[in-house]
């Protein structure tokens, strides 16, 4: 059974540790859901898991090889979904999901499915319309459009909720789970509830570093 | 990898034709700014021919970082740019897909408008076709060196002033070579070795350019 892990992951940014000493594992058809408070670093495990970010410590295993080995195989087997869409204001809708679709298929994807990918998130009609004209839900759901359009195993999801209407949470939860039945994983950061039957929860707040001594106020005690 | 490559191409010149006002403010102000330099000289015909090419390769140069800054900006704000680092096509031809097109959109259309701007200047008709020549192999490396600068200022406040402060220096010698090569043709001289420079310096930054930018725009991502 090949898995998706982290071992003993720290992450640092700027002066300030985010989080230490973390581990997860996903196997396939797995979903992980992050959960922690603002700043806990969900987002920032959720970049490590790209490659976006790199690990002060720790590293990343895909069945059971380090993912550095070969980081090209690995941005190829992911989807990335930040919080922001990625749009562009003068292409149109299919434009902008066509593009990055053939991105990824022609550096060595798999096949495009971009007529799916719109039916998926209801975007057919609005195909033609330029991005600037779009509403923020509707960018969100052409973001969402983008993990179908080109096939990848492994899905980072963060905040995928935001800016979406109930029917459109109802197509993103049947798209999760044809994702997973097909052997595909998810790893969602989210504060909203999100329909992921059988999820493991990873609060990252248990993986928090111990708060700093305030240096100067230990000095003027040890005084 | 070679259409990939190409897909990107394709994407920054459709943008740019869906943003015509961006390419066409480049030549305009190429255009204008040469136009103005007789005001303040005066308008000696002599004076003018020597000054020429010079003028001419000075304006190409600042329109080229006039339009600098907008290279990767849009995408490192819309969140493009994470996506194109998570993409498997290797970033470094991302970058130089990039950049063709911004020469494509910027350095071709000011190429295009320096045999006019040679003739305002009252220079030796016969010296075009070398203008021409030095500007095609000149002006990539302009692209070139510039896109480094581009990307080393994404994510600093007022990003757009340090550019020019980055590239200028670098673009001294291809304004030397570039000059110095009609400055030959018009002095009946060889241009060759002038040429034989700027080539050289083109394919020192066909390949410092990809690296230098891919590790820029993946510190940019982070």
């Amino acid at each position: 059974m090949s898995l998706f892990q982290g071992r003993s992951l720290t992450c640092v940014r700027g002066e300030r540790r985010v989080f230490q000493g973390l581990d997860f594992a996903l196997p396939a058809g797995g979903a992980l859901v992050l959960t922690g408070a603002n700043g806990s670093g969900k987002s920032s495990l959720l970049r490590v898991m790209a490659g976006l970010l790199h690990p002060a410590a720790g590293g990343l295993l895909w069945a059971g090889r380090p993912v550095a080995e070969d980081a090209e195989a690995h941005r190829a087997r992911l989807h990335y979904l930040g919080h922001l869409d990625a749009v562009k204001p003068v292409l149109t809708l299919a434009e902008n999901l066509a593009f990055w679709a053939r991105l990824r298929a022609a550096a060595g994807g798999g096949g495009l499915r971009i007529e799916a990918a719109l039916a998926a998130f209801d975007l057919t009609a609005l195909a033609e319309v330029p991005g600037r004209r779009l509403s923020a839900g509707q960018r969100r759901r052409l973001a969402l459009a983008r993990l179908i359009a080109a096939p990848a195993e492994l899905w980072l999801l963060d905040e995928p909720t935001v800016g979406l209407d109930r029917a459109s949470l109802g197509r993103l939860a049947a798209a999760l789970a044809e994702h997973r039945a097909g052997g595909g994983r998810v790893v969602a950061a989210t504060h909203a509830p999100i329909e992921l039957p059988g999820a493991e929860m990873l609060s990252l707040e248990a993986f928090a570093p111990p708060p700093v001594p305030d240096l100067a106020l230990t000095l003027e005690e040890a005084w | 990898m070679v259409s990939g490559f190409l897909q990107v191409v394709a994407r920054d010149l459709r943008l740019a034709l869906r943003q015509r006002a961006d390419a066409l403010m480049v030549v305009l102000f190429f255009v204008l700014t040469a136009a103005i330099f007789p005001f303040g000289v005066g308008p000696e015909p002599n004076l003018l021919e020597r000054m020429g090419p010079g003028v001419i390769w000075v304006t190409a140069l600042l329109a080229v970082l006039l339009s600098l800054e907008r290279l990767f900006l849009a995408d490192y704000e819309d969140g493009s740019l994470e996506l194109l680092v998570l993409t498997p096509l290797p970033l470094e031809f991302a970058v130089l897909a990039k950049t063709l097109a911004h020469w494509l959109t910027t350095g071709v259309p000011l190429i295009a408008a320096a045999p006019l701007l040679a003739l305002l200047y009252n220079m030796d008709p016969a010296a075009l076709p070398m203008l021409v020549v030095a500007m095609l192999l000149g002006s990539p490396s302009l692209s070139l060196i510039g896109a480094i600068g581009a990307a080393l200022v994404l994510g600093a406040r007022r990003g757009g002033v340090l550019i020019p402060l980055l590239v200028l220096p670098l673009n001294v010698p291809v304004l030397i070579f570039g000059v110095g090569a009609v400055d030959a043709a018009l002095a009946g001289l060889n241009a060759r070795p002038h040429l034989l420079f700027l080539g050289a310096i083109l394919l020192v930054f066909l390949v410092v350019t990809p690296l230098a930018g891919a590790a820029a725009l993946r510190q940019a991502a982070e």
